[in-house]
Formats: C-alpha cells, sequence, structure tokens
C-alpha cells in the first residue's frame, strides 16, 4: 500500500518501536535476521534467534482462564461515537436480569474507557487476591473490569503507545479473575488497530463467539464499518450481526420522526444487504439514552418504554438465540424473532 | 514516555529510560543488546527533516478530541473552507486518522490519487489554495481496512509530514482520531522541531464525553500543547416540524485560557455553536502574531 518508492516502516507487531532497514524483510519473516539486508540492523541477532516468530506464552494462559466463560462476544465499530459502550452496557444488564446468568463486560478501550461512567462504577477500585485481579461488580452476577478503575482521577489521561495497551489487554484476560461466565462482553475503542489485533491475538486460543458492529446511518459511518467488517473477515471473526443506533429521532413534543443522520446511501439497511449480514435492530435516537449514560443507570430499567428500549430488548433477545445456535440457523431465529414483534419505525 | 516491547520482562524499564538494557531487569530481555546500545534513546532524524519541511508552513493546528464521533473531522473541514474563502490564503488538511480516515469523504475527494513528483507527494487540491493529504487517497477501495499497529501508524505519519510536498502555507489544520495514542504522541513528536500554534479540542454536551475530552485536555497540557479553545458540537436539535429547540443536557465545561499572555478567552457559546467567523477572529489573536 503507497507508493512503492517511498520507504515504509515495516513492523510486524513484535520488536518495537526500533528502525527497520528500508528492504526488512519483516521480523516474523522466514529470514528475518538473515537476509542481506538484516546485516547491521541493530534487531538482527534478535530476529534471527526466532524469537519474534514464537507465539506468545500468554495466549495459552488466556485460553486456560477462559475455559470457564462460555461466550465471548467483541462489540466493535470502525466509527466513534456510535454507541459501542452503550450497547455493551445495556446488553450486559439485558442479559444479566437472568438471574442464573454470569456476565461480565471488559473494557479495553485504555485511551477512552467509557464503560466505568456508564454503568455507574465511577470511583471503584480494583483489588488484587490470590487468584488475580477481582472486578467491579454492579449486580452479584455482572462483573466489570476497565483502566478506568485504575487511574487516580477520572480525568488522569492514559497517554500510551501501541505496545503498553497491549500489554494492559493482556493482564485483563490473563490475570482477572472472572470466575465462571455466561457472558463475556467485551467493548472496543473504534478503529482496526492495536486493542482490536491484541484481543484476537489473545483470544484465538479461546475462541470468540463473533462479533457484534455498531454503527450510524449516515456514509460518513457505514465508510469506516465496513473498513470493520473488512477487519473481521481478514481475521475471521465471525460477525453476529449489525446494529444501527441513532436511527431517526422522534421529537417529544410534536412526535414527529426526523433523520438527525440521514441514511443517504440506504444506511445499515442497504449496507446489510450489500454484505449479506444480520441487521439486528434500528435503534432510535432518545435523548434520555445519553441521560442515563451520564447518570450510570441502566437505559432498559429506567425507560422501559421507550421505542429505543424496546428495540434494544428485541435485539438482545436475537442475540441471545445467535450465541447458541449454529450460524446457518441465524437469519431463521431473527426472521421468526422479529416477525412475531411490533416494531416501532 | 517509556516504551515497552511485547517480550519484555515485567519490571522493563523502558526503552528509553536511562536504565535501559543495563538494569536488573533486563537480563535474559531478548531486547537488551539493543536497548543498552542507546538506539532507542537517540532523537528521530525525521524530527529535524519536518522541521525544515514545516518552516514555509506559518500556523499548525490540532483538531483533537479524546471522544470519537464528536465531529472532529466536520469541524477539521469546515475550518479548512473557511480559511481557504480567503484566496490569499493558502490552506491545507493532513488528516492522521489511519484507521478511519474521513476527510476525503467530507470534502468531495472520494476516489482521488496522490501523486507523486520530484518534490515529494502531491497532496488532493479541493480548491486552488485547498489541499489534503489522507491515507484515504492510498487505499484501493474506500473500504480496505488498514490493519496497522501503532509503530506502522508512526511511520506513515512520519511520511506525511517529511515526504509530502506542502508548498507554502498559512494554515495546516491537522485532523486526529480519538484518543490520546500513537497518532497524538507522533504528531506531537515529529512537530517539536516545527512548533504547533495550537490545539482546537471538540466535544459534545453529555459528561460521557466531556471526561474523555479533559483526558485529551490533560494530555496537551503533558505534552506542552496550547490549547486554542474548545467548540461543543451538537448543543442541541431543532425540530424541523414544530421548531421546538430541544436542549440536549448541558453541563459546564472545563474552559481553558487560549494563552497565558492573552485576556482573550473563547467565548463559551449559549448554544455551543461556535461560528466559524468567529473562529476566523481566531487566528487574529495577537498571540498568533496576525
Amino acid at each position: 500500500m503507497g507508493p512503492a518508492s517511498f520507504p515504509v516502516l515495516r513492523y510486524s507487531g513484535f520488536m518495537t518501536p526500533f528502525v527497520a532497514r528500508l528492504d526488512c524483510p519483516g521480523s516474523t519473516s522466514e529470514k528475518a535476521g538473515t537476509s542481506a539486508a538484516c546485516e547491521g540492523c541493530p534487531n538482527q541477532s534478535v530476529c534471527a534467534s526466532g524469537a519474534p516468530k514464537a507465539p506468545d506464552p500468554a495466549i495459552e494462559g488466556i485460553r486456560l482462564k477462559m475455559a470457564s466463560v462460555k461466550h465471548k462476544i467483541l462489540v466493535l465499530s470502525g466509527k466513534g461515537g456510535v454507541g459501542k459502550s452503550t450497547f455493551s452496557a445495556n446488553l450486559a444488564h439485558a442479559l444479566a436480569s437472568d438471574g442464573t446468568k454470569e456476565v461480565a463486560v471488559l473494557d479495553v478501550d485504555i485511551c477512552g474507557p467509557s464503560i466505568p461512567k456508564i454503568m455507574g462504577l465511577e470511583g471503584e477500585q480494583v483489588h488484587q487476591s490470590g487468584s488475580g485481579w477481582s472486578p467491579v461488580y454492579v449486580e452479584d452476577n455482572l462483573a466489570v473490569m476497565s483502566v478506568g478503575f485504575l487511574l487516580g482521577s477520572p480525568d488522569d489521561a492514559v497517554i500510551w503507545r501501541g505496545p503498553k495497551k497491549n500489554g494492559m489487554i493482556k493482564q485483563f484476560l490473563r490475570d482477572v479473575d472472572w470466575g465462571e461466565l455466561d457472558y463475556l462482553i467485551v467493548d472496543t475503542p473504534p478503529g482496526t488497530s492495536d486493542e482490536h489485533l491484541s484481543v484476537v491475538q489473545y483470544l484465538s486460543g479461546a475462541g470468540i463467539d463473533g462479533a457484534v458492529i455498531i454503527t450510524t446511518p449516515q456514509e460518513v459511518s457505514l465508510q469506516d464499518v465496513r473498513k470493520e467488517i473488512r477487519f473481521c473477515q481478514k481475521v475471521k471473526l465471525p460477525i453476529i450481526g449489525v446494529v444501527e443506533n441513532m436511527s431517526g429521532f422522534v421529537c417529544p413534543k410534536c412526535k414527529n420522526t426526523s433523520q438527525i443522520f440521514p441514511p443517504t446511501t440506504g444506511g445499515a439497511q442497504r449496507m446489510c444487504e450489500d454484505l449479506s449480514l444480520p441487521l439486528l435492530g434500528q435503534v432510535p435516537l432518545d435523548p434520555r439514552i445519553g441521560r442515563n449514560c451520564d447518570q450510570g443507570k441502566s437505559f432498559l430499567n429506567e425507560v422501559p418504554e421507550s421505542p429505543a428500549s424496546m428495540t434494544y430488548r428485541t435485539i438482545i433477545q436475537t442475540q441471545k438465540y445467535c450465541i447458541i445456535i449454529t450460524p446457518e440457523v441465524l437469519l431463521l431465529c431473527i426472521q421468526t424473532t422479529l416477525s412475531g414483534l411490533h416494531l416501532r419505525h
């Protein structure tokens, strides 16, 4: 990618941040450390030792840790501000409303951790026990882990480059005492970079059920979301479906619907048709969603009568089907569920 | 900022630390010899090259937000158009959101290509006096994902600053992704020799956004990046049917002085909508020496 004649820093993801030579074969290549281009490179001995090519031993440790977690769901979006954390929190609350289920949320947005705020856990601290870090509990059966719990103040900035963020994510997956879980929901930052690659890499031994992709209707969002879908395809991550947030706004005064973010190119519906993906639902914009997030309350519990609540519940009900049955019958379940409910759009 | 490689031992002092390669924790680390050689601590020679390149750029403005989806790219594009409406000014937008480049779409430049000349990469021109550079122009398709870890993104940003033939510019607006990570550190680091006039911080009214934005402000303070001011987007909505003005929850914003020497403070937008013409006035503030 990019003009071939211009040097681009070659990097594999292991040795950072050292500058490789222009024609470096890459630290995970067969010729790493042994090609003519490696002569004189400060990384030569390390590459030749084969160290960068060895699988990360943490992957096996995480696989063992995750053996007690039945379902792992990633919440992704290429675009920021579309409602990933909001959806993750609502999904977690809804799944945990069944008291027999153990649910947890892992917030891997290291620079902008929103989950503590949204779930009303600001100021909580993480404790360390003999079996690892103890997550923070919202309910008896709903646990949360976020870098937000490790900050001295909510305003403290986490100014870390990729490798340090990767190390934190590794610790979250390996060292947190999750216990027996039915669902682990992983909330991610926008993009297709370190955090996303690391989560997929570290959970490669344990397996991920799939990803829910969040978008808003406008093309500027969909463009980034298509990139995220390409990412999922490249790393062979199954896509459970797509949720379109902020899909229309109902004026509380006159009850007319306006499109604040117009779907100029057909919105998520058209995108899902083009890419043969399930559209799990289209959630209308309700200012009370943001208000409850600010107050750390569950929107589904506080405003159950909102059209947005009803749509969320429909989506989540579909999700439960999605992750316990095979993808082959996925669409059948969605159609069955949606046809039996009155949806307000 | 200490860099900790993925395969470093638990108590790694950081590759740019004084004890890099020599501390007790370094024993047995595969990076020990490299760290001990001092290679990571040497200043990046690209910084000087970028400083020379940026000598022809009068003002460099970063558009930042800790939160995604608040309107950074929208603001950057509108700011660029407004500044370029003065035909005597040369303006450029640099999009350093490597994973989610929105500027080409927003500025109507999808499908455009970057050309190479003897003096470097040629940016794409919206108008005669408005140029744009983005990784979006380097993709085969707008849907292609850029799945890069931090160091590779840093390399691209370095190329953008060093190898693009910007020419003489009055304003270079740098649109950034959300967060306080590689892209932000790299832009500040690579422009450390050239100097940045300041940053405009974008937010929306709700506390979930403000929380991340305060982190961004802390970042600016830590890297000694002056803050020009804060813009609150999506501050309210007028229903097109009944004309009712619906005010989203507004909380007190943390406003910061633009500059210690200046008494000018960004106007706390009553509706939070800072008009472009007012920002044009900011560009004439005494501290920018215009």
